[in-house]
């Protein structure tokens, strides 16, 4: 096994494009401009242009996927595990981009950006942002970078949406895919805790309709939400072992509505740790992006949607997943065999849940490295 | 897998597989650029053969999550990790030259399913399994009054996966009643040292394994 390290010190940085009067039309018919995509990279695009991976990230994550951003810096980039020399994604051979979503709030234009025509944030006047405005914004970064064709494009739930659409829409700009604990549209149920968690966020009064900036936040509300959202990011037995019913700092029950059991802590932990890097109007936007993806309802079938794709895909569930569920996977897997797709599909066995794709796993390192290396080997 | 495994250095790249006499003898009815799917194929070591040696297209299905990691790691890119008793929905009518299945039938749970769905997607089958009938096995039960183990049923009655085992014999009637034509048999035994050959006399009491290639009986119209 080779020795796995760190890419180190890591510099975001920005790229600012469709200034006006040449804004960008969305999918929903507005226009936006000027667009600022936060993104890093790690390691070095070759002469050829052609080792470049795209990663794609989900609801909560941003353009900072691995190293460090200052030394002492403790808390590395999200895909960390994945990312580096002698990881699955080899910066020693790859060059590895991750850019943040529009309508995010971690660099990126979103709703917390500052709308030149007001000098005011946007707020909800921002428009309402899709999938395919996520791919096409982030195709404008990999013209400008100069790569012609992706090696690859990678990333689990909704940066696996991101994969699928990227394939659709520019079939010949990919040769490998990798969408993790995905769907190509999402389900009732997940619309549903979607909705529960914008409900959370605009029934706190500090919301304001989006109009909070500069003034108290609505932390409750995107307290909550994330609370919501990470019961649904692991499952019952993945709870029940770390947690089961253990008690916080006390050994009897408090008989009051303050803090008695582990789990109690830990979603509000989570929760309010989350409140200090996100914006809960990005919250909104990001979710409501994945509730609109629908591959079928917008190509009239999957076949269709898939029917021009030229890239080989490694498609991987997670047994425990309930929110994107195997069988979500199977019909993604499904209609690329009907085209007549190379497809490997697997589902890995574990008892973390959805989670699992952002977790160490032997198994998920193992099948990236080796689809990767064979695909970049082949063209060779 | 039983006796007569072999390790196979293949050329250009150098990988290196394992093939049963079986496997072997399946890769020389197999012709170049056909497009080819093993159904319960293991680590892949068949189908990275035949993509090497061969240069078909090569498709993999497999139960085993440790498996298809397997086939990953060998640069098989068609690969499905799911169930054979789940059937070939996906796949259209005579879209594969060659749907392979050796030493799988006899463990699935409905393996008429799946040999009338083997026959619906691909031109031929070849359908390889251990002869139930062969001497060694019958001497055991007739003798001994025991389950038999032998080199191609190597289990304990209590730990093995095979549940429909069958025989040559048996096996005829089989195809025919799942409207299958038999294009050619080859009745195999293996001896002591691993090598194989085609038995001609007594095929049900002499060959410890079976390949068969097979069709669908009648084509579909136009």
């Amino acid at each position: 096994m080779q020795e796995a390290g760190s890419v180190g010190i890591v510099e975001t940085k920005y790229l600012t494009f469709a200034e006006p009067p040449n804004e960008m039309v969305l999918e929903c018919g507005r226009p936006l401009g000027p667009i600022t995509l936060a993104y890093e990279t790690y390691g070095e695009l070759n002469q050829a242009k052609d080792n470049a991976i795209l990663i794609v990230h989900a609801l909560s994550g941003d353009a900072h996927a691995a190293g460090y951003h200052h030394p002492g810096d403790k808390q590395p980039g999200w895909w960390d595990i994945m990312i580096g020399p002698g990881k699955a994604f080899d910066t020693r051979k790859y060059f590895v981009i991750c850019c943040n979503v529009i309508g995010g709030c971690q660099g990126s234009t979103g709703p917390s950006s500052i709308n030149p025509q007001t000098g005011r944030p946007y707020g909800l006047s921002f428009p309402i942002v899709t999938v395919r405005d996520w791919v096409n914004t982030q195709k404008v970064l990999i013209d400008h970078l100069g790569i012609e064709q992706l090696l690859c494009v990678a990333g689990g739930s909704s940066g696996g949406m991101q994969v699928l659409q990227w394939v659709v829409s520019y079939p010949d700009r990919v040769r490998l895919a990798i969408p993790i604990a995905t769907t190509s549209k999402l389900s009732a149920q997940a619309i549903a805790f979607n909705e529960v968690g914008r409900q959370a966020i605009q029934s706190d009064p500090n919301w304001r309709e989006g109009d909070y900036y500069g003034k108290m936040v609505p932390r409750r509300g995107l307290a909550i939400a994330r609370m919501i959202g990470h019961i649904t990011y692991l499952s019952e037995r993945s709870m029940h072992q770390k947690f089961g019913r253990k008690l916080q700092d006390k050994t009897v029950y408090g008989y009051n509505f303050l803090t008695d059991f582990q789990v109690e802590s830990y979603l509000r932990y989570k929760g309010d740790h989350f409140v200090k890097r996100f914006d809960a109007n990005s919250y909104l936007y990001i979710t409501k992006a994945m509730d609109y993806f629908d591959l079928t309802q917008a190509y009239g079938s999957l076949e269709e949607a898939f029917a021009g794709v030229q890239a080989k895909f490694l498609v991987i569930s997670f047994s425990s997943d309930w929110l994107f569920p195997t069988y979500q996977s199977k019909e993604i897997v499904s209609a690329l065999r009907r085209v007549d797709a190379y497809v490997i599909f697997t589902e890995i066995q574990t008892d973390y849940g959805h989670d699992a794709f952002l977790l160490e796993s032997e198994q998920l390192s193992s099948l990236i490295t080796n689809f990767l290396s064979h695909g970049w080997n082949q063209k060779a | 897998m039983g006796g007569g495994t072999e390790e196979v250095r293949l050329p250009d790249t150098g990988a290196v597989v394992r093939l049963t006499p079986e496997h072997k003898l399946i890769i020389g009815l197999i012709e170049e650029g056909a497009r080819v799917m093993d159904l319960g194929c293991g680590e892949g070591d068949l189908l990275l053969a035949l993509k090497v040696l061969k240069k078909v297209r090569a498709e993999g299905i497999e139960l085993s999550d440790a498996c298809v990691q397997a086939c990953v790691a060998k640069g098989l890119f068609s690969v499905h990790h799911g169930d054979l008793d789940e059937g070939l929905a996906d796949y259209p009518a005579k879209s594969i030259d060659y749907v392979i299945s050796t030493n799988t039938i006899q463990v699935l749970h409905r393996p008429m399913i799946l040999i009338r769905e083997m026959a619906r997607v691909g031109k031929r089958c070849i359908v390889s399994f251990p002869n139930f009938a062969h001497w060694l096995v019958r001497l055991q039960l007739f003798l001994k009054g025991r389950m038999p183990k032998t080199e191609k049923l190597p289990h304990e009655w209590y730990e093995t996966l095979n549940i429909h085992l069958t025989t040559i014999v048996d096996f005829r009637d089989f195809c025919r009643k799942a409207g299958l034509k038999i294009l050619r048999d080859i009745p195999l035994r293996t001896s002591s040292s691993g090598a194989c050959t085609e038995v001609r006399f007594l095929p049900n009491l002499r060959a410890d394994t079976a390949i068969f290639i097979l069709a669908e009986a009648k084509l579909p119209a136009d």
